[in-house]
């Protein structure tokens, strides 16, 4: 490959403010929301249009130049990182909402519409879209689709993959695969599920047909406080044994209660060990008669203290305590890592208490967040990158955290992908038959192997030398394909 | 995020200061969603994050490099970034910082330092200005578009040469009314309505005979020194009239905002510290001032619909804005919904001069998301902002004390 040559055949296809060439301004794009693994990018394409974008992949297939998609970078596991030599295809630009269908209630979008842009737009005709990131605000239905998102709500409206109903996506061969769309029914394999979560490695998505539901007529939000997590964990259990599907179930611990309440003032006891955030909707006597047992149990189970918030306002800033729990936890430490497992949740109140244990061994605080209802864990492990060894120290407590939830027979990422983050947790997970077969399939997709290289799948060298992995007969499977 | 600031850098206490900020940056991009040059531009580095980022890199490499003075000169200041920021991250701190080291470490193409300077010299002081836009007017078709949309209308022009103070003769209250450089030559009827209104309900209105520049806009332009020295200025005029005075006010959120951050900005001053802690004690926003009085306020015969633009130097900067609504309504007025509230109108001080086509295209935006609920007027709270939508609004725009009888 000719660098030169293809620099110049990017600057002649894309207008000179679509690419950045200059080392300072490409520094930025050296990472995203998890900023302890950077990269600078080779080059960085900012494309207008789907064509622009084609036109981007056309080039870099012919001269074999990985591609690492982008969309507002708030991903938390390094899946937009660039590679080395690597051109970055930003797809900010391209932020349209293409199509509102009101009679199907689904609406075409392209890649960089926010994720909160789309219920913002749909408001007036008493829609919204599901799944809710608490990075809603900033993160784009692409990287959506790429990391399968979810969010406070999917406990009951499901992930992005449940909300998703078509797909437009460039694939690095150039051919166009067009999965679903307005109302049609996929046949042949399931290839729009795969998509969710592909972390940008099978291709690009340009456009996403997304479904838009009913603003539910009545919510309530159960705001219970505990004096102890077990507490809190056991009444998540006990919520969902009893055939309740709360819209969400979220808990937060003493330290992330802190900071949110900093941050918002949204009336949180600052005293208790963890609260649980349970919002129930639906038509008014549903949710009046659900609001009564879950508070009888809430009580029951010990909890200390139980509001509720009926009026639009008061709910919403009882979430947005939760939504901004992540970066307000900014403010009790210079840096967090943040994690992400899942486990059953009959095993939440033995996970967190040997997430204590780990805590008070590696000497770092740690601050959680839960997506409770469906077991999915945020450990925050607070540090401070200045110091030196604390970053390390703070990736090798995460990596036992993981390997907590693996053991407790749960797995390394609930929704935030595993990108580059958790590569290593990826040899614990799954047994090398396993790890080949999602490497024919991404070769399936993407033979040259230049769509987000070195993401999400690690090499078997790689797991044989953290040793989580079996090497059969002293025999490495592909050794030597570092290419992965 | 992890800095590494060298040594030269930290041993200062800006270097201190933006050390602090950037670190308790955690990089989420949150901020990057409300930031209207990210809006328009798509472009990490056109964000608040990339911002923050960017002067990481300069301050580390002790280096300015032009494309990072692009990006951070395309910033409005507008400080949405604040207001979403889950962290607490004081980015309008940072910048200042950043403008500042630009400003002494990075030399400007000519015509750029040009425009500059004749922003400096001519726009803060009234005489000048007004003799600058007297000029302009008769000249007008030879300006290029830009200029001559900045210039005040004629009525306003002559308006102004009479303006009598008032001052009644037993007073229930008394306030010390800022006039602003610009307000005063562009739109000087807007405090000629709150002298009526003022006089009208008993309370007396003190004026400075001369009354300087607040600072704001060298500050913005990184010229920090410039800046403190017409500060302590203005806080010297000031000083014997500020007891006798319940509250000092103004109705330029975009002067309003420099002045309450008179006390961090003169915090260190050994001369002026204190006064400028005495002067924020009694500072208030114009909006804030009214509400507090509890006063009256004629009805409308007719129920005119307002657009309220809420300026960024009051909604992100003083973290205001509903006072006016309030107000508004008690008036009687039917306020209607504006789309995008959080949006900058693109006029942010001297920015609609030096960042001409960035400033055009927010102002249409604004425009279209306040006339979208079919207002009859438009109402705003600052000066700058006002020119700026009068020039290409459909329906008039006023600052709302002038809505008020
Ligand atoms: C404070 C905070 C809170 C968060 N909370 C949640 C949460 O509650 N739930 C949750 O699920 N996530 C959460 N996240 C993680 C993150 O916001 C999501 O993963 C989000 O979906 C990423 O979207 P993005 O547009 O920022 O994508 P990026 O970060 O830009 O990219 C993510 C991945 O998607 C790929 N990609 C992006 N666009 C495309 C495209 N058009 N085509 C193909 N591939 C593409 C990239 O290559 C990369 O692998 C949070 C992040 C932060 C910072
Ligand atoms: S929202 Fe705040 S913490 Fe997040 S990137 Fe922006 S400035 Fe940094
Ligand atoms: S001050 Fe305004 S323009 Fe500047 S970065 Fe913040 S939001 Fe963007």
């Amino acid at each position: 490959m000719s660098r030169k040559l293809v620099r110049r055949l990017l600057q002649r296809t894309l207008p000179r403010h679509c690419l950045i060439t200059d080392p300072v301004a490409l520094k930025p794009y050296e990472t995203d929301g998890l900023t302890a693994i950077r990269q600078p990018p080779w080059l960085v394409a900012l494309p207008e249009t789907e064509s622009q974008v084609a036109a981007v992949l056309r080039i870099c297939r012919e001269h074999a130049v990985p591609v690492v998609p982008r969309g507002a970078g708030t991903g938390l596991s390094g899946g937009a990182r660039p590679v080395e030599g690597g051109v970055v295809v930003g797809l900010s630009r391209l932020n349209k909402i293409l199509e509102v269908d009101l009679d199907n209630c689904v609406a075409c979008l392209q890649p960089g519409v926010r994720n909160l842009a789309i219920s913002e737009a749909v408001a007036e005709h008493g829609l919204y879209y599901a799944p809710d990131p608490s990075s809603q605000i900033a993160c784009s239905i692409g990287g959506n689709v790429a990391e399968n998102s979810g969010g406070v709500h999917c406990l009951k409206y499901g992930l992005t993959v449940h909300n998703v109903v078509g797909l437009k996506v460039l694939m690095m061969t150039g051919e166009v695969l067009h999965l679903g769309g307005r109302g049609q029914e996929l046949d042949g394999y399931d290839l729009l599920a795969l998509m969710c979560g592909s972390e940008g490695m099978l291709g690009v998505v340009t456009e996403v047909w997304v479904k838009l539901l009913p603003v539910p007529p009545v919510k309530k939000v159960l705001l219970a406080a505990f004096a102890q997590v077990s507490a809190a964990a056991a009444a998540v259990s006990e919520i969902i044994t009893a055939g309740l599907i709360p819209a969400g179930l979220e808990m937060m611990d003493r330290l992330a209660i802190q900071a949110a309440e900093a941050y918002v003032h949204a009336g949180y006891p600052l005293d208790a060990q963890a609260i649980l955030l349970c919002e129930l909707d639906g038509v008014a006597q549903e949710v009046e008669a659900d609001a009564a047992l879950v508070e009888r149990l809430l009580r029951d189970l010990g909890a200390i203290d139980v509001q509720i918030a009926d009026d639009p306002q008061a709910q919403a800033r009882l979430w947005l305590g939760r939504k901004a729990a992540f970066p307000a936890v900014g403010r009790l430490a210079p840096d967090y890592y943040c994690m992400d497992g899942t486990i059953p949740r009959y095993r939440l109140a033995e996970v967190l208490q040997q997430i204590e244990s780990l805590s008070v061994e590696y000497k770092l605080r740690v601050a959680n967040v839960f997506h409770a209802g469906d077991g999915n864990l945020h450990p925050l492990i607070l540090y401070d990158a200045d110091i030196p060894g604390e970053l390390e120290k703070a990736e090798a407590m995460g990596g036992r955290i993981l390997e907590l939830c693996v053991a407790a027979g749960g797995t390394i990422t609930g929704e935030h992908g595993v990108g580059v983050e958790k590569l290593d947790q990826m040899c614990v997970q799954f047994n090398s038959d396993e790890l080949e077969q999602f490497e024919r399939l991404k070769a399936a997709f993407d033979p040259a192997g230049i769509a987000n290289p070195g993401k999400a799948i690690p090499t078997l060298t790689r797991c044989a030398e953290i040793g989580g992995m079996h090497v059969h007969n002293g025999k490495l499977p592909f050794r030597n394909l570092e290419r992965f | 995020m992890q800095t590494k600031l060298p040594e030269a850098i930290v041993a200062t206490t800006k270097g201190r200061r933006a050390e602090q900020i950037l670190r308790s940056c955690v990089h989420c991009g949150f901020c990057n969603a409300t930031c209207p040059t990210y809006e328009l531009l798509g472009d990490e580095l056109d964000g608040p994050r990339g911002r923050i980022y960017l002067i990481k890199e300069m301050l580390e490499a002790q280096k300015v490099e032009s494309v990072t003075v692009t990006h951070l000169d395309r910033c409005l200041t507008c400080r949405a970034c604040e207001t979403t920021c889950p962290s607490g991250v004081e980015y309008s701190q940072l910048l200042e910082i950043a403008r500042d080291y630009v400003s002494s470490n990075y030399r400007r193409d000519l015509l750029d330092r040009l425009k500059r300077l004749w922003l400096i010299r001519t726009v803060p002081y009234k005489r000048r200005f007004r003799r600058w836009a007297q000029l302009g007017r008769a000249m007008r078709w030879f300006l290029p578009k830009r200029l001559r949309e900045m210039l005040p209308v004629a009525s306003t022009v002559e308006a102004l040469q009479a303006t009598p103070p008032v001052s009644p003769s037993v007073a229930a209250s008394s306030v010390l009314l800022l006039n602003g450089c610009v307000q005063q030559v562009t739109t000087p009827q807007v405090n000629a309505a709150l002298r009526e209104l003022l006089a009208a309900r008993g309370i007396a209105v003190v004026e400075l005979a001369e009354e300087g520049c607040c600072g704001a806009l060298e500050l913005h332009l990184g010229k920090e020194p410039g800046a403190l020295a017409t500060m302590r200025n203005l806080l010297d005029t000031l000083a014997p009239r500020l007891d006798e005075v319940d509250a000092v006010i103004s109705t330029a959120s975009g002067c309003g905002i420099t002045l309450k951050d008179y006390p961090r900005l003169l915090k260190d001053d050994a001369t002026h510290g204190k006064l400028a802690r005495r002067l924020g004690d009694k500072l208030l926003d114009v909006g804030e001032y009214l509400l507090s009085l509890d006063l009256s306020w004629r009805k409308q015969d007719e129920v005119l619909a307002v657009a309220l633009h809420q300026p960024c130097t009051l909604q992100h900067g003083q973290k205001l804005g509903d006072e006016a609504r309030q107000l508004l309504q008690n008036a009687g007025y039917d306020l209607v919904a504006v789309r995008d509230e959080h949006s900058c109108c693109g006029s942010a001080g001297t920015y609609s001069l030096l960042q001409a086509k960035l400033s055009s295209q927010l102002r249409d935006r604004k425009i279209s998301c306040l006339e979208s609920g079919q207002p009859d007027v438009i109402a705003t709270s600052n000066v700058g902002c006002h020119t700026h939508l009068a020039v290409a609004a459909s329906v008039p725009v006023v600052h709302w004390i002038e809505l008020l009888r």
